[in-house]
C-alpha cells in the first residue's frame, strides 16, 4: 500500500472538495434565507465566470471587470426576485424548486446566447501546474489557494450570520415567509440581498472553477455534484457545506483510484449521489443540518 | 353554445362516472381516435411520421410515466430517462438472448424490468420527500447510465459500441417502414393513455392523490404509503421502461445509453409541468410544445434571418423559452396546458355568448 | 339550545376502550401522567381542559399514533400494542384533524370516497382497463359516498375541489371522509373551531345523529362547553396532563378542581 500515493489522492480529493463547497455555499445561503433550493446556482456559476472571462478577453482591467461583473450578479438578482421569485411567494417550496430548474435553464442558454460558448481561458495569476512536494506526494498549489480562498469566504458568511442583525432577518424569512412578512421585514429587499450574495459566491466559484477547467458549459453540471454536498451536509448548515464538500471531494477520488480498478472507470459520476442517498436514509437532515418537523 | 352541456343528466352512478361523460367529448375523443388511426396514415408523409409524430407518441408515454409518479403521486422524479434505458436494454438483452420471443413480449419484459428496478430505486421515497426524494431519482439516474455504459453484458460485448435494435415483425409481416412504426407505437400509446386514465379515477388513483396532498392524513384513513408510493414507481417505471423500448427500437434504430441522459429526464419533467401534473392530456400536450417548439423556432428563425441559425443559437434559444415557460406556467397556471384547455373548453360553453 | 339527555343508563355498559394508567413523554416534556380512562361503546365522550392540558396527546393516543411509555391501553377487551399509523383506520378508528386535513388536489366526493378506500379490494389489472370487479366495486361505493353526501346534506357541493368551499363546508367533508370508513369510535378534534353559531349548531346535529343513527362512539376535543355540556354523555377533564375529573356534564361542571383549572386556583 503505496501510502504517500493514498495521500496525494486524499489531499487532491480535499481541495477538490473544497471547491465543491464554494458552489454549495451558494445553495445554502439562498436556502437559509429563503427555503428555497436554487437548482440554478451552477447557471450562475457559469453566468458569472462567462461573464468575468468574455470582459477580461476584451481587454478590461481585471479590478474593473470583477467590479461589472458584481453588478451584472446583482441585476440577475434583482431580475430574479421580481420575476420569479415575488409572483411565487406563497407556493410550496417544491413549486419553486421546479421554478428554479426551469431558471437554470433559462440562465444557462442565456449566457451562453450572449456570451457564446467556446471555452474562455481564465488565467487568475495562478499557476496550476506547479506542486508542493511533501515527502512523495505532490500536492497540487492552485487547489490550495482556492482552498484558502473558499475558507476565508466560508468564514466570513458564517460570521455574517450569526452575528448581524441582517443575518438574523434571514433566518427568520427561510422559517416562514408570511411570519417575517408579518413583523415587517422586507421580503422582497431580503430576497434581493441574499440571491446578489449568492451571485457573488456564484462569482467566486467560477472563477476558481473556470481557472481549473476552463469556463465552458461542463461548470454547470459541475454544480450539480453539489447537491450530494448539501445532502451530506445539511441544507441549513455553512460549516456542513465544508465538511459535506470534502466528504465528496475525497470520497469521489478514492474511490474511483481504489474501487476503479475493480468494477469500471467513471465511478465518480455516481459515488457522491450514492453516498448521499445512504446519509438520507440515515439521517435526513444530513450532518449538520436541523431537523425538519412536520405538525398536523 | 356547441358545448354546453344541460339537457345530459346522469340518471345512475354508472354513467356519471363512464370515462367521458360528457357527449360533445366522446363525439371528439372518436374524432381524434379516427383522425390519428384513419386520416393520418393517407395525408402525412414519412418525415412528419419518423421524425415528429413518432418521437411525440414515445415521448409522450415517457411524460405518462412521469405523470404517474409526480402528477398523481407527487413523488418528484428526475431519473426518468434511465428508467426508459433500462426498459430498452432489458428487452434488448432478452431478444439477443431468446431470439425466438415476439418484439412485443420483449418490450413487456423491458417494462416489468423497469418496474422492479424503478421499485428498488422508489425505497427511498418510504423515508424521504421532496427534493431529497429528487437527488435519491438523481442517484439513479447517474448510476444507471454508469452502468449500461461501463459494462459489456449490456450489450452483450459488442465491439462496435453502436447496438442496432433488432428488428420487429408481428406474424410475419415486418414493422419496418415509418407507416407500419407509427401504427404500432400509437396503438401502444393509446392503450396506456386509457390505461392510466382508468387507474387514476379508481381507487389507486386516489390513493396516490391521497399521498400527494396530504400524506398524513392518507395515513389516517388508512392508506398504506409503502403500498402506493411503490406501486406509483412501478406503473410509472414500467410505461417510462416501455417507452424507452420504442425510444430505442422505433426512433433511434439503436440502443445505446447516451440517449437517455441526465438531459432527457429533464426534458420529460418539463413536459410534464407544462402539459399539466396530474392529466393524462397533459402529458401529450406538454411532448407536444416540446417537440415543435424547437421546429417552430428552426423556421422562423431562418425566416427572419433569412439564413439558418446555426443549431447552437437555436440550442440556446430553446434553453432559455424552455426555462422561461416553465416559470410562465408554474406562476401562472401550475396546472399546465391541461387546465388551460379546461379553461377554454369552459368559456366554450357560453360561446357565442360573453357571460 | 338545550339538547335531550339521552338515557342510555338503562343499557349495559360495554368498554370500547380501556385506557390504564397511561403516562406520555417528549423528551423532558411530560404530555400525559398515569391517567385512566374508560370509552364506552355507543356514548360521546367529550374530553376539555386548559389550553397544553395534553387533549391532544391523549386524542392521538387513542388513535394509536403514540405509544405511552407507561400503561396499557385496551381494545375491545384485548390489550393493543404498537400499530401501524395505516392500520389505525382498519381497526375501526376514524379521526378528523384540527386543522382541515382534506386532499386539496380532489372534491369532495373524491375526498369521501378515498375514505371507503380501505373497505375497496385492489387490482391493478382491473382497474386499468375498468372492467369487472373494478367498474362494480367504484359504483357500489359511489352509492355509499352519496349516502353519506345526503346524510350530511352537501349535495350541491358535491363536485366542487374542496379547496374552494368555506371553512364550515371543509370541515363537513372532512367529517363524511371519517364516516366514510364506517368506523367504530370517531374521534374529532375540534370539531367546532372557527364555526358560527348556525354552523355550530349543524355541527352537533350531525354529530349527534352519527351516534344515534349509525351507533358510533364518538370522543371529541372541544372548547366551546355549551356544545360540551349539551351533547356529551360524559366529559373527562385534563390539566397538565392528568385527569382531574371524568363523569356527567353535570358532575363534572360543578367539581371545584375543574372550576379553578380554568379559571386558575388562588
Amino acid at each position: 500500500m503505496d501510502w504517500w500515493f493514498f495521500i496525494e489522492v486524499f489531499m487532491g480529493g480535499l481541495l477538490s472538495g473544497v471547491m465543491y463547497s464554494l458552489v454549495a455555499l451558494g445553495f445554502v445561503l439562498i436556502f437559509k434565507a429563503s427555503g428555497v433550493f436554487n437548482f440554478a446556482q451552477g447557471a450562475m456559476v457559469l453566468f458569472a465566470a462567462l461573464t468575468f472571462v468574455r470582459l477580461l478577453e476584451m481587454g478590461v482591467p481585471i479590478l474593473v471587470t470583477t467590479a461589472i461583473t458584481t453588478g451584472v450578479m446583482i441585476l440577475l438578482a434583482i431580475f430574479i426576485e421580481r420575476v420569479m421569485l415575488r409572483p411565487l411567494v406563497n407556493q410550496d417550496l417544491i413549486i419553486l424548486f421546479m421554478a428554479t430548474i426551469g431558471l437554470n435553464y433559462f440562465i444557462e442558454g442565456f449566457a451562453q446566447l450572449i456570451w457564446g460558448s467556446h471555452v474562455g481561458v481564465l488565467d487568475i495569476g495562478i499557476d496550476q501546474y506547479a506542486a508542493f512536494e511533501i515527502g512523495n506526494a505532490l500536492i497540487n498549489k492552485f487547489d490550495v489557494w482556492a482552498a484558502l480562498i473558499a475558507g476565508g469566504l466560508v468564514l466570513v458568511l458564517s460570521l455574517f450570520f450569526r452575528y448581524t442583525v441582517i443575518g438574523r432577518a434571514l433566518r427568520a424569512v427561510a422559517d416562514d415567509h408570511q411570519a417575517a412578512l408579518s413583523v415587517g421585514i422586507p421580503l422582497s429587499t431580503i430576497w434581493i440581498y441574499v440571491w446578489s450574495t449568492a451571485g457573488l459566491v456564484a462569482l467566486v466559484a467560477g472563477v476558481v472553477w473556470g481557472s481549473k477547467l476552463g469556463v465552458q458549459f461542463a461548470i454547470s453540471t459541475v454544480a450539480l455534484k453539489a447537491i450530494p454536498v448539501l445532502i451530506i451536509g445539511g441544507f441549513t448548515s455553512v460549516p456542513g457545506a465544508i465538511i459535506g464538500g470534502l466528504i465528496v471531494g475525497c470520497g469521489e477520488k478514492l474511490a474511483e483510484v481504489y474501487l476503479g480498478t475493480y468494477i469500471g472507470y467513471g465511478i465518480e459520476n455516481w459515488f457522491p449521489y450514492m453516498l448521499a442517498l445512504i446519509v438520507l436514509m440515515i439521517r435526513p437532515e444530513g450532518l449538520f443540518g436541523e431537523k425538519i418537523i412536520e405538525r398536523v | 353554445m356547441i358545448y354546453r352541456e344541460s339537457g345530459q343528466f346522469k340518471t345512475t352512478y354508472k354513467t356519471d362516472q363512464a370515462i367521458l361523460p360528457i357527449f360533445q367529448d366522446r363525439v371528439a375523443m372518436a374524432l381524434l381516435m379516427l383522425f390519428a388511426f384513419v386520416v393520418i396514415p393517407f395525408i402525412a408523409n414519412d418525415y412528419w411520421l419518423s421524425s415528429i409524430l413518432i418521437p411525440f407518441l414515445a415521448l409522450s408515454l415517457a411524460a405518462l410515466g412521469l405523470n404517474v409518479l409526480t402528477g398523481y403521486a407527487g413523488q418528484i422524479s428526475l431519473g426518468t430517462a434511465a428508467f426508459m434505458a433500462v426498459g430498452a436494454f432489458a428487452a434488448y438483452n432478452l431478444q439477443v438472448r431468446v431470439p425466438e420471443i415476439p418484439f412485443l413480449i420483449a418490450f413487456i419484459w423491458g417494462g416489468l424490468c423497469s418496474a422492479s428496478i424503478g421499485i428498488l430505486f422508489g425505497l427511498p421515497s418510504l423515508r424521504i420527500k421532496g427534493f431529497y426524494l429528487a437527488v435519491a431519482t438523481l442517484a439513479a439516474q447517474f448510476f444507471i447510465e454508469w452502468l449500461l455504459t461501463n459494462f459489456g453484458w449490456f450489450t452483450n460485448y459488442d465491439s462496435s459500441g453502436v447496438i442496432t435494435a433488432p428488428p420487429m415483425g408481428i406474424l410475419g409481416f415486418a414493422i419496418d417502414n415509418p407507416l407500419s412504426k407509427y401504427l404500432l407505437v400509437l396503438t401502444i400509446v393509446v392503450l396506456c393513455a386509457f390505461a392510466v386514465r382508468n387507474l387514476a379515477r379508481s381507487e389507486i388513483g386516489r390513493a396516490w392523490m391521497a399521498v400527494r396532498d396530504m400524506d398524513i392524513a392518507a395515513e389516517a384513513i388508512g392508506i398504506n404509503l409503502m403500498k402506493t408510493k411503490l406501486i406509483a414507481f412501478g406503473v410509472s417505471s414500467f410505461l417510462c421502461g416501455l417507452a424507452g423500448a420504442l425510444w430505442a427500437y422505433i426512433v433511434l434504430g439503436t440502443v445505446e445509453p447516451q440517449a437517455f441522459d441526465i438531459l432527457r429526464s429533464f426534458e420529460i419533467l418539463f413536459m410534464v409541468v407544462i402539459g399539466g401534473l396530474g392529466s393524462v392530456s397533459g402529458a401529450f400536450l406538454g411532448a407536444g410544445f416540446m417537440i415543435l417548439l424547437p421546429i417552430l423556432l428552426n423556421n422562423l428563425g431562418s425566416i427572419i434571418t433569412g439564413s439558418a441559425i446555426s443549431t447552437e443559437t437555436i440550442a440556446h434559444i430553446e434553453f432559455m423559452i424552455f426555462g422561461a415557460f416553465i416559470i410562465f406556467f408554474l406562476i401562472v397556471e401550475p396546472n399546465g396546458l391541461a387546465r388551460l384547455w379546461q379553461i377554454a373548453k369552459e368559456k366554450l360553453r357560453l360561446w357565442p355568448f360573453p357571460y | 339550545m338545550r339538547v335531550e339527555s339521552k338515557n342510555k343508563s338503562s343499557t349495559k355498559i360495554e368498554v370500547l376502550m380501556d385506557i390504564k394508567d397511561i403516562s406520555l413523554s417528549f423528551g423532558g416534556l411530560k404530555a400525559l401522567q398515569d391517567v385512566s380512562l374508560q370509552i364506552q361503546k355507543g356514548e360521546i365522550l367529550a374530553i376539555i381542559g386548559p389550553n397544553g392540558a395534553g387533549k391532544s396527546s391523549m386524542l392521538n393516543v387513542i388513535s394509536g399514533i403514540y405509544v405511552p411509555q407507561k400503561g396499557e391501553v385496551e381494545w375491545k377487551g384485548k390489550l393493543r400494542k404498537k400499530i401501524a399509523p395505516h392500520d389505525i383506520a382498519r381497526m375501526g378508528i376514524a379521526r378528523t384533524f384540527q386543522n382541515i386535513a382534506l386532499f386539496r388536489g380532489m372534491t369532495a366526493l373524491e375526498n369521501i370516497l378515498t375514505g371507503r378506500n380501505i373497505l375497496m379490494k385492489r387490482n391493478l389489472f382491473l382497474e386499468a382497463l375498468y372492467l369487472g370487479m373494478g367498474r362494480k366495486q367504484e359504483e357500489e361505493h359511489r352509492q355509499k359516498a352519496e349516502e353519506i353526501i345526503d346524510f350530511l346534506e352537501i349535495q350541491s357541493i358535491r363536485k366542487t375541489p374542496v379547496a374552494r368551499l368555506p371553512y364550515g363546508l371543509q370541515k363537513r367533508v372532512e367529517l363524511g371522509r371519517a364516516l366514510a370508513l364506517e368506523p367504530e369510535l370517531l374521534l374529532l378534534d375540534e370539531p367546532m373551531a372557527g364555526m358560527n353559531v348556525e354552523e355550530k349548531e349543524d355541527m352537533c346535529r350531525f354529530i349527534l345523529d352519527v351516534n344515534e343513527q349509525f351507533g358510533t362512539t364518538i370522543v371529541l376535543i372541544e372548547h366551546d362547553m355549551g356544545v360540551v355540556m349539551d351533547i356529551s354523555d360524559r366529559v373527562a377533564v385534563l390539566d397538565y396532563g392528568i385527569k382531574i375529573a371524568d363523569g356527567t356534564p353535570d358532575e363534572v361542571r360543578s367539581e371545584q378542581k375543574v372550576i379553578d383549572a380554568y379559571l386558575g386556583a388562588g
